[in-house]
């Protein structure tokens, strides 16, 4: 199982939502995130004081899979977030030692499979 | 001169003046959060923009003395306008009233090209807009122009103000062009509160707005006052009844479009019916409006806060019923089709439609002009953004976290990372 961590812009926060639906993607946390990347910083004024942004707003994904679905879901990442310019973000792909689901206790590889592909 | 008609009117010209700002907070609880900024600053700026336009010409084309289309140019930047009467007030303090008008008439239209329009763009249209449409089509009615003359009812500006900026915010929906985002992902309102709040501003101005169209302190302006308290809750009333039918529920947002509704559509009609129509207009009126906007959002037409919808649908309507339940007894003007006078409906309708055919073409015109000199709308990249840091270098809601200070008259270190980013408290 891998950790997929994905920081891109807020604006095509829509895009790659639909991307990753339509990679069967079910199951990720978004959180609203500042940070900075190298991307021109603007500036803003205030009355008399003028001030550059360093930081930027953000979208962070975290996305579990199981192996075979970790390409999948950088591709999704990749496609419906790049806009070409410097400010895109980053997708880091993480170990994970455990998962547990917790409604059930399942471990592992069942954890991370959505419920619907579970015959029940 | 009659002191209390001079009292009651500075008290309206102020109430107007405030539905600008008003407008600004309905608007921009609407629109999304990146965009709140320059939604607001679309209608202030109109205080400036259009204030000044008045001031030097616009009240000479709808006001002085011209010929049925136009007025002419002897009060150009203010001159003869003076203490001299006006009715039974000063023309000084009867061109500001109008101002107000005028002020907030331009400021309706930016409803319909919000979160795209480029600012400059915007604030010529502004001037251009008053100048060629607004004044001409005030003059028609009220300013001694041809409306007026074939006896077109129009109290407060149902046609002159509101069937005005909905068929000047149809054209510019359409020319500017959708949002990039429309209809593409869910475009949903960043603070309701603002909206509701907005909305009983534009109420509370719309008094001064309404009862001060008397230009008195009479019976009169009574009457508007209270057709004025009635109408939108008839409105209010049947909207919600309507949007219970439609989604089970009742909306806020659909209770602050209700409640403008009401008013625009008993503006042309408030000194000239009884309250008891007042009250049935109002309730009318949701109808046309509610189902109108349902329609739009089907539509490709990204008239972003359905101006159209409220004020153009919701300004015809009050129009034509103005035609059908005015009463001589009431008004000392004029009977509608109700009272034995069915000619009158036919001229409300020949009001609307003159000002919505050239409205629509004199907007489409005037867009074209500017779009030839400059570009109407922001780049993709901007839109996506948004236009509060694109346009204006601010934020909204700043949190201030990674602002670094590069310009202050005390600078010690150029750098200090987190230093807070709003400048009150002695800064500025």
């Amino acid at each position: 199982m891998k950790m997929v961590v994905a920081v891109i812009r807020p604006e095509k926060l829509n895009d790659v939502l639909e991307a990753l639906f339509r990679a069967e993607v079910r199951g990720l946390t978004i959180s609203r995130v500042q940070g900075h990347g190298g991307e021109t910083e603007h500036v803003e004024n205030y009355r008399g004081t003028t001030v550059k942004m360093a930081l930027s707003e953000k979208v962070r994904i975290e996305v579990g899979v199981s192996n075979h679905f970790v390409q999948p879901t950088v591709d999704a990442l990749l496609n419906a977030a790049r806009t070409g310019e410097v400010g895109d973000g980053k997708i880091f792909v993480l170990p994970v030692e455990k998962v547990y689901r917790i409604r059930t206790s399942e471990q592992d590889q069942d954890a991370v499979t959505p419920v619907a592909a579970v015959a029940r | 001169m009659n002191n209390a008609d001079i009292a009651w009117m500075l008290t309206s010209t102020a109430l107007v003046l405030l539905m600008t700002p008003a407008l600004g907070f309905f608007y921009g609880g609407l629109v999304r959060s990146k965009n709140a900024l320059n939604t607001i600053m679309m209608s202030v700026v109109s205080l400036g923009f259009v204030g000044v336009t008045w001031a030097l010409a616009g009240y000479s084309l709808a006001f002085a003395d011209g010929n049925a289309i136009v007025g002419g140019l002897s009060h150009l930047g203010l001159s003869g306008v003076g203490l001299q009467e006006e009715g039974t007030i000063p023309r000084v303090l009867f061109m500001a009233f109008q101002g107000t008008f005028a002020i907030i008439t331009a400021a309706l239209v930016s409803g319909a090209v919000v979160e795209r329009m480029r600012f400059g763009a915007y604030a010529t249209f502004l001037v251009l807009w008053v100048l060629f449409i607004y004044a001409p089509v005030t003059h028609w009615v009220w300013g001694g122009g041809f409306l007026g003359e074939l006896g077109a009812l129009d109290f407060a500006g149902g046609t002159v103000v509101h069937v005005n900026a909905g068929a000047a915010a149809l054209v510019a929906a359409a020319v500017v062009g959708a949002r990039k985002d429309y209809g593409r992902q869910a475009i949903l309102p960043h603070n309701v509160p603002f909206t509701l709040l907005g909305a009983a501003l534009l109420w509370f101005g719309w008094f001064g707005f309404n009862a001060g169209s008397a230009l008195a302190a009479n019976d009169i302006a009574a009457l508007a006052f209270v057709n004025t308290m009635l109408a939108p809750a008839g409105t209010l009333v049947v909207w919600t009844l309507l949007d219970l039918q439609r989604s089970g529920k009742i909306t806020a947002v659909g209770v602050a479009t209700a409640i403008v509704v009401g008013l625009v559509a008993v503006t042309p009609a408030a000194g000239f019916v009884s309250p008891m129509w007042a009250l049935a207009l109002g309730a009318i009126a949701a109808v046309p409006s509610y189902f109108a906007l349902v329609f739009r959002a089907r539509t490709r037409l990204d008239d972003s806060l359905d101006v159209v919808a409220a004020h153009g649908v919701g300004g015809m309507t009050g129009a034509l019923l103005t035609g059908v339940f005015a009463q001589q007894s009431w008004n000392n003007t004029a009977d509608g089709l109700l009272y034995g006078n069915p000619m009158q409906l036919g001229i409300q309708a020949v009001g609307v439609l003159a000002v919505l055919v050239y409205s629509m073409v004199g907007t489409f015109v005037i867009l074209k002009a500017i779009s030839l000199v400059a570009t109407l709308r922001v780049d993709a990249r901007e839109e996506g953004m948004g236009l509060d840091v694109t346009a204006h270098g601010e934020e909204a809601y700043a949190g201030g976290e990674g602002a670094i200070l590069i310009a202050r008259d005390h600078a010690a270190t150029p750098a200090v990372i987190g230093v807070p980013v709003r400048s009150e408290g002695g800064q500025a």
